[in-house]
């Protein structure tokens, strides 16, 4: 039998100045050698739980009640030179994004020197050197002089996550925190990465707490899994008992709202969007999202409850779902797989190379995209996938060679110097959209601008068309008089799109705009982008490095590595039998939960 | 910061979402800090000074009313000048000019600085640096000097002094503006602008400017509180407001040789030029510390 290594008992964590819950009872505990996979989406309170375990709270943050049991020994009274002995000595960190957890004014080799120095690691500087030249074998990274006397800027970011982990693994602790260690990255460097992860959490035995919003990943790492909604756990599990007997209805619909590689259904999203701390409705935080809800479900939160060996789930329905321990109802077919209108031409590139500034990024590329059609351009990052949308759009600083014609008429490079009609009949969605709406500009004024530089209106008439774009993306026409930072991130995209409809474009160039969405958010997006082709017979170009997304949208898709197309086709022949060996292990790579 | 904004902090683990405070929330937090209520009454205090003054100062400024150098007397609270005139009198007004000229160079200085620096950051490389190096020729020059090397050209003239302070306030304002404008350009909602071929001045003024009013504030009260010094400055040397006008900077340098005798009449107005400036630069700080977020210190 393990033993217990971490327990953590009934955690409840405040804000400090109101008293608001963030995270309310939450109870976990990590045996010897496990990885306990803790998911939840943004604003969940996952990550507020997981540092609790180092006794470790973000300002304005307060545990208020609970034990954190550390081998038996409670963490949260421990005094300051004890927690900092056993912070990184016996518990160890590895935060979401290195690059802001390395300083960047100092070698990699003084930092890792630095935590062997800290925790007094062996006896002299010999034996601390030799310890750090074995941990940058095991993260597989040169252990030379020339390496280590790197600053972090100087290191990609898989390479700056690997220093991280490095770090994490030197004083051999018996547990480590994984905050979304692999979030910012692409495909590949993500299952390398993961691939160093489980090899050094074996090798050393160490127990892990794996934060992530992506169930894929914790398919691929974790041994058991808790599913955290609103600040509370709803769902606990073997790996095998959440990915395939899911009870808890967020698990289930959470589940569904993962693309899927090799899926013929679309994934699908949760309507509504998850409360804040301070907005939380009483009973069961997910009742309002909640198909099943009944009326105790608003009134009374349900307690965590066995509903099979080793799972528990918090639903006062939890009975009735167990026997019927199926997925939510199937979503509709992947686009491919439908009958679609085909339109004729709209936007071709011939001999596309672009560069930015002496290096290339584009090499002689093509493409073709017809009207009621959506193109998915793939590619792991600096693939260049991104500077050919900017090129399409006008956005590309750089030199351009080749021809870009859209509707017969060759295009200028900058979209300044475009004609009016083509800037209107273009339009661009970017990645994030928290930066690509003006903080100061309310929804109106955001949806106002392209009515105002294309069309010629009155207001009446420009309020009647931001109100139908507005019901195109499904949302409300009190958004309106709202800043951005009023709106939820999938609200933002959504105005985001809106705002592009109310130019009335022939060409939707969507540039990741999942990416920095949750996956139930991300689910809905690509629902509506796939019901506006439908509906408008809007071309759009899909870009993205997920290829699971791609199956759900697209009927064309190019794949790209280092500037050149490197397989081109129908998404029926490029991810069901692809030719390029590039192609191969982008699948290969794409983490897939098992069905 | 409200609840909301708290648990954001708290609670966002997707980074890199920037959100610029409302200003009400700017203002509220600003008015939180002990420095800010000081710093406003003090301001607002000379303010009151220079504004009334005139109505209910018991003698006209230029009106002799005893012996030069007088000690404090019941005709003449504060005593009298070089020349037998109340100095109260003089004192109530001569702070209009100080105020009035000193906001009136800043409001230049701002205009100039935030359209230069706005241009400057979002223009191609080349332009960028032509305007950066022009207004580093202007920084070459300390304030001082180059609002006398401007008077000493055309004379002593109010409109003069006004200009040439403001001037010497752009390049830095410019810097703070540039800065500002470099790293909100390069937000896709600037580019989303850009797509749909918004004009360049639309783009700097609708959409850049609201996003940079908070440095720019801050900058405007920091910019003040010199200009109040440089002005006094220049009347203290003869080259702001002439006699037989009052003016606080020119009392200083008409009263100094009876520093020992008559002390009133040169430390008072050190004292309310002091406090003019002191409240200007505290209200600055409070503003600063609110929008950056600095954590209050107990006490302070």
């Amino acid at each position: 039998m393990h033993e217990q290594l971490v327990r953590v008992e009934h955690l409840r964590i405040e804000l400090e100045s109101s008293g608001i819950q963030i995270d309310d009872d939450v109870s976990l505990s990590l045996n010897c050698g496990e990885v306990l996979g803790l998911v939840g989406e943004s604003a969940s309170g996952k990550t507020t739980a997981a540092v609790s375990l180092l006794a470790y709270q973000r300002r304005g943050a307060r545990i208020a009640a609970g034990n954190v049991l550390l081998k038996g020994r409670d963490v949260l009274g421990l005094s300051p030179s004890e927690l900092r002995k056993t912070r990184g000595g016996v518990i160890a960190y590895v935060p979401q994004d290195p690059s802001m957890s390395l300083n960047p004014a100092l070698r990699i080799h003084t930092q890792l020197l630095e935590v062997l120095e800290e925790h007094g690691f062996g006896n002299s500087r010999g034996d601390r050197e030799g310890r750090l030249r074995d941990m940058m074998d095991e993260v597989l990274l040169p252990g030379d002089a020339d390496f280590l006397k790197r600053y972090p800027h100087q290191l990609s970011g898989g390479q700056q996550q690997r220093v991280v982990l490095a770090m994490a693994f030197a004083c051999r602790p018996a547990v480590i925190v994984l905050d979304e260690p692999t979030t910012g990255l692409d495909v590949t460097t993500q299952a390398h990465i993961l691939q160093t992860i489980r090899r050094l959490l074996a090798q050393y035995g160490v127990s892990a707490l794996y934060v992530t919003h992506d169930l894929a990943v914790i398919a691929a790492v974790a041994d058991r899994v808790a599913v955290m909604y609103a600040g509370r756990l709803v769902e606990t599990g073997s790996r095998h008992q959440i990915f395939s007997k899911p009870v808890h209805p967020y698990t289930r619909k959470l589940l569904s709202a993962v693309p899927d590689v090799t899926a013929r259904t679309m994934p699908q999203g949760i309507p509504g969007i998850a409360p804040r701390p301070g907005h939380r409705p009483a009973g069961c935080a997910f009742s309002a999202r909640c198909d099943l809800v009944v009326d105790r479900c608003r009134h009374e939160v349900p307690p965590m409850e066995q509903v099979a060996i080793g799972q528990h789930a918090a639903c006062w329905r939890w009975a009735d779902l167990v026997s019927s321990s199926q997925r939510t109802g199937e979503g509709s077919l992947c686009r491919w797989l439908r009958p679609t209108k085909q339109g004729g031409g709209l936007l071709e590139l011939t001999d596309v190379s672009a560069w930015h500034g002496r290096r290339q990024t584009l090499d002689n590329v093509e493409l073709a995209v017809r009207s009621g059609e959506c193109t998915a351009l793939v590619g792991e990052s600096g693939s260049g996938k991104t500077t050919l949308a900017r090129c399409i759009v006008g956005l590309h600083k750089g030199r351009v060679e080749g021809t870009i014609t859209f509707g017969g008429q060759a295009l200028r490079g900058m979209a300044r110097k475009r004609p009016r009609q083509t800037r209107q009949a273009i339009q661009y969605i970017f990645q994030s959209p928290y930066s690509s709406l003006n903080p100061r500009k309310t929804v109106a004024q955001l949806l106002g601008r392209p009515l105002k530089t294309f069309f010629d209106m009155r207001p009446q008439e420009m309020e009647r068309r931001m109100v139908e774009a507005l019901e195109h993306v499904s949302l409300d026409r009190s958004v309106m008089g709202r800043y951005p930072d009023q709106l939820s991130g999938g609200e933002r995209q959504r105005v985001a799109i809106a705002r592009a409809l109310c130019a009335q474009p022939a060409l939707l160039i969507c540039d990741e705009v999942t990416s920095s969405l949750d996956v139930s958010v991300q689910a809905t997006i690509v629902e509506l982008l796939s019901r506006l082709i439908d509906e408008t017979g809007v071309a759009v170009v899909f870009v993205t490095h997920h290829l699971a997304l791609v199956r759900a949208i697209a009927q064309e898709v190019v794949v790209m590595s280092d500037g050149r197309i490197v397989e081109a086709g129908t998404t029926e022949q490029v991810l069901g039998s692809p030719q390029a060996d590039y192609t191969r292990h982008l699948l290969a790579d794409t983490p897939q939960i098992p069905l | 910061m409200t609840t909301d904004q708290v648990a954001d902090s708290i609670l966002d683990e997707t980074a890199a979402v920037s959100r610029p405070k409302q200003w009400a929330t700017i203002l509220r937090d600003t008015w939180s800090y002990g420095r800010t209520k000081v710093g406003v009454g003090l301001f607002a205090f000379i303010l009151l000074l220079a504004v009334l003054g005139p109505a209910v100062s018991p003698h006209s400024p230029t009106q002799f009313i005893g012996l030069p150098f007088a000690s404090p007397s019941h005709a003449a609270l504060l005593g009298t000048d070089n020349l037998g005139r109340d100095v109260l009198a003089r004192l109530l007004w001569g702070g209009w000019s100080v105020v009035s000229l000193s906001a009136l160079a800043t409001g230049i200085g701002m205009a100039l600085g935030v359209t230069l620096g706005l241009i400057a950051g979002y223009a191609p490389a080349w332009l960028d640096e032509i305007v950066m190096r022009l207004l580093d020729v202007v920084l070459a020059f300390p304030s001082i000097v180059f609002a006398l090397l401007l008077v000493s050209i055309e004379g002593p003239k109010l409109w003069l002094i006004v200009l040439a302070v403001g001037m010497g306030h752009a390049p830095r304002v410019a810097r703070v503006a540039r800065g500002a404008t470099l790293e909100v350009a390069q937000n896709e909602y600037v580019e989303s602008t850009e797509v749909l071929g918004v004009s360049r001045g639309r783009i700097l003024f609708g959409e850049i400017l609201p996003n940079i009013t908070s440095p720019l504030l801050v900058e405007f009260a920091l910019r003040l509180a010199y200009s109040v010094g440089i002005i006094a400055a220049l009347s203290f040397l003869g080259f702001g407001i002439q006699p037989p006008n009052a003016d606080w900077g020119l009392m200083i340098n008409e009263n100094r040789i009876a520093l020992s005798v008559q002390p009133y009449a040169v430390f008072v107005p050190v004292l309310l030029i002091g406090i003019l400036t002191i409240g200007v630069s505290l209200a600055a700080d409070g503003l600063s510390r609110a929008i950056v977020g600095i954590e209050r210190k107990p006490g302070a």
